[in-house]
C-alpha cells in the first residue's frame, strides 16, 4: 500500500471482492435494478415488530447471505466493518452483536459503505488479516421518523427530495484471488459550501464529489474517459447535474459513463422526485449490479464515488450548514 | 473572503437550478379537496340539525367530532398521508390536519412505550400550534378586555 498525490492509496496486494449480497425493499424492487438484487422483500416490516428492528434484520440477512456465498461462517470473519444512518449506528451495532465477529462501526453518512471498503482493503492489504465483512443499509421508514416526520403525516415532499433506500449490501473482501478487486482509494475530506437547505442533498454533496473525484484524477494522472463507469452514490438528478456542471468547470468533463445510483435505482414512473438516498442506495447497487458486471467482465474499471451529508436533526435546526463527505474507490475486474 | 464569495456563487446557481413547485396546479389541488372536507362538515352539520331539539353550537361541536373521528381512522388505514400528498394545504388547514397531526406522531411512536412513546410524542407536530394558538388568544383577550 502506499500514497500517491495527495489524498489516495494505491493497494499492492489489491484486495479481491470474493462475494456480495443485497437484499431490498420492495418500492426498491420495482426499479429499474430489480433484476439484479439478490433478494426483494414483499414487506418492508420484514417480520418484525418495528422498523428499527427490520432494518437490522436486513443487515443480519445480507451479511449471512453474503458469507453462505462463499462458504464462509460467522467463525471465519476477521473483522466486520460497517454502519447506517440510525443515531449511534445501531443496525449495525446489533448485526454485529449477533453475529459475535470483530467489529468496527463507522460513519459517514451514506458514504458509509464506500468508508467500509477503505477500511477493509487497508486491513487486508497490510497482509494481517484475510477477510473485512464490509455491510451497511438503511431504511426508509426509521430515516424518516428520525430525520423527517411520522410517515402518516399528510405532507407534501419538496421536489428536491430524495427517498431514502430501504435495503442492505455486503461486500465481502479477501486476499483470496477474484475477478474484481479493489486497486485504489481516496479518501475524502468534510467540504461544505454552505448549504443549509436539507431537503436538497444533492446540492449539498456534490460539491464533496467533485473535491474527491478531482483529486483523484490529479492524484492517477487520468481522466474520466479512462474507466468504464464512474458511478456516485447518492447525488440524485439534480445533483448528479451539478457534478457534471463542476467537474466541467474543473476541466474534467464527465461522458455518458458517468452514472448516479440515487438516479437509477427507481424508476421515473415511482414519483421520488430527485430518486434515492441513503447508506442502502449505494452499498445494495454496488453489491449487486456492478459487482456483477465486473465479475462477468462487461466492466473493467468502476470509480465508486459515494457521497454522504454529514449533519444531525440538531445541527440543522441551529442553523448549521450541511458538512458534506465523498470516499472514493476505483474496482477494477480481470479479464475473463 | 474567497471561500466566502465561493459559497455564495455556489448557492445562486443551486437556486437557478432547483425546480420549483407549480403554484396553480397545488392551489387547484388544495382548493378541491379542502373544498370538498369543509362540504362534508357542512352535510354533517345540517343532518345533525334534522335531530330534534339540536342547538347550531351543539352540531358544530358533534360535526368538529366527527370530523375529528374520521381523519384519524384515515390516518391510521394510511389514507390521510397520501390525499396530504396531493392536496398539501388543503388537508392541513381544516380542523382533520389537526387530527391527522396528532395521530401521526402516536402511530410513529407507539412502540417507544406508551408513556414516553405515545403520549410524550403525540404533540410533536400539534404542539407548537397549540402554543401559538393559545398566545394568540391571550393577546386577542387583552386586546378585548382594553378595548
Amino acid at each position: 500500500m502506499r500514497k500517491i498525490g495527495k489524498q489516495t492509496i494505491e493497494f499492492e496486494n489489491m484486495p479481491n471482492i470474493i462475494s456480495s449480497y443485497s437484499i431490498v425493499g420492495p418500492k426498491e424492487g420495482k426499479g429499474n435494478f430489480s433484476q439484479y438484487f439478490h433478494k426483494i422483500l414483499d414487506d418492508d416490516l420484514f417480520f418484525q415488530d418495528s422498523y428499527e428492528k427490520a432494518e437490522r434484520k436486513l443487515f443480519l440477512t445480507a451479511t449471512q447471505e453474503a458469507l453462505k456465498k462463499c462458504d464462509m461462517s460467522q467463525q471465519d470473519i476477521d473483522v466486520l466493518i460497517g454502519g447506517d444512518l440510525m443515531n449511534q449506528i445501531i443496525s449495525s451495532n446489533f448485526n454485529a452483536r449477533e453475529l459475535q465477529a470483530p467489529f468496527l462501526g463507522v460513519f459517514g453518512a451514506c458514504s458509509t459503505m464506500v468508508e467500509s471498503l477503505i477500511v477493509g482493503a487497508c486491513l487486508i492489504d497490510g497482509n494481517g488479516f484475510k477477510n473485512a465483512v464490509c455491510v451497511t443499509g438503511s431504511h426508509f421508514s426509521t430515516a424518516e421518523k428520525q430525520f423527517r416526520y411520522p410517515l402518516e403525516l399528510g405532507t407534501q415532499r419538496p421536489p428536491t427530495s430524495q427517498w431514502t433506500v430501504t435495503g442492505a449490501g455486503c461486500i465481502i473482501l479477501s486476499s483470496k484471488d477474484s475477478n474484481v478487486k479493489i486497486t485504489k482509494a481516496t479518501i475524502g475530506k468534510v467540504v461544505d459550501w454552505n448549504v443549509c437547505d436539507v431537503n436538497n442533498m444533492g446540492g449539498a454533496m456534490a460539491p464533496a464529489a467533485l473535491e474527491t473525484l478531482y483529486t483523484f484524477f490529479e492524484d492517477t494522472q487520468t481522466k474520466p474517459d479512462d474507466y468504464d463507469l464512474i458511478l456516485t452514490g447518492d447525488l440524485g438528478k439534480l445533483g448528479s447535474e451539478i457534478l457534471r456542471d463542476l467537474m466541467e468547470f474543473r476541466g474534467y468533463k464527465l461522458g455518458a459513463n458517468y452514472g448516479d445510483c440515487g438516479q437509477m435505482i427507481f424508476s421515473n414512473e415511482q414519483k421520488v422526485f430527485q430518486g434515492g438516498s441513503g447508506c442502502g442506495c449505494v452499498a445494495s447497487v454496488l453489491s449487486s449490479y456492478v459487482i456483477d458486471r465486473l465479475k462477468c467482465g462487461k466492466l473493467k474499471k468502476v470509480i465508486v464515488v459515494a457521497t454522504g451529508a454529514l449533519m444531525s436533526t440538531i445541527s440543522s435546526q441551529q442553523g448549521d450548514s450541511i458538512p458534506c463527505i465523498a470516499h472514493l474507490v476505483l474496482l477494477e475486474g480481470k479479464d475473463v | 473572503m474567497e471561500v466566502f464569495e465561493r459559497d455564495k456563487k455556489y448557492n445562486e446557481y443551486l437556486n437557478s437550478k432547483i425546480p420549483k413547485t407549480k403554484p396553480w396546479p397545488s392551489l387547484f389541488h388544495a382548493f378541491w379537496i379542502g373544498g370538498l372536507i369543509c362540504l362534508f362538515g357542512e352535510v354533517i352539520k345540517d343532518l345533525l340539525m334534522l335531530i330534534p331539539n339540536m342547538s347550531v353550537e351543539n352540531a358544530s361541536v358533534w360535526e368538529s367530532i366527527i370530523l375529528i373521528a374520521i381523519a384519524s381512522i384515515l390516518t391510521g388505514f394510511g389514507v390521510y398521508d397520501k390525499l396530504g400528498a396531493y392536496a398539501g394545504a388543503g388537508t392541513i388547514v381544516p380542523i382533520t390536519g389537526f387530527s391527522n397531526s396528532i395521530t401521526s406522531p402516536a402511530l410513529e411512536f407507539k412502540r417507544e412505550g406508551f408513556i414516553f412513546g405515545l403520549c410524550a410524542k403525540m404533540f410533536i407536530i400539534s404542539g407548537p400550534v397549540i402554543v401559538c394558538g393559545v398566545i394568540a388568544s391571550i393577546v386577542a383577550g387583552l386586546i378585548y378586555l382594553i378595548f
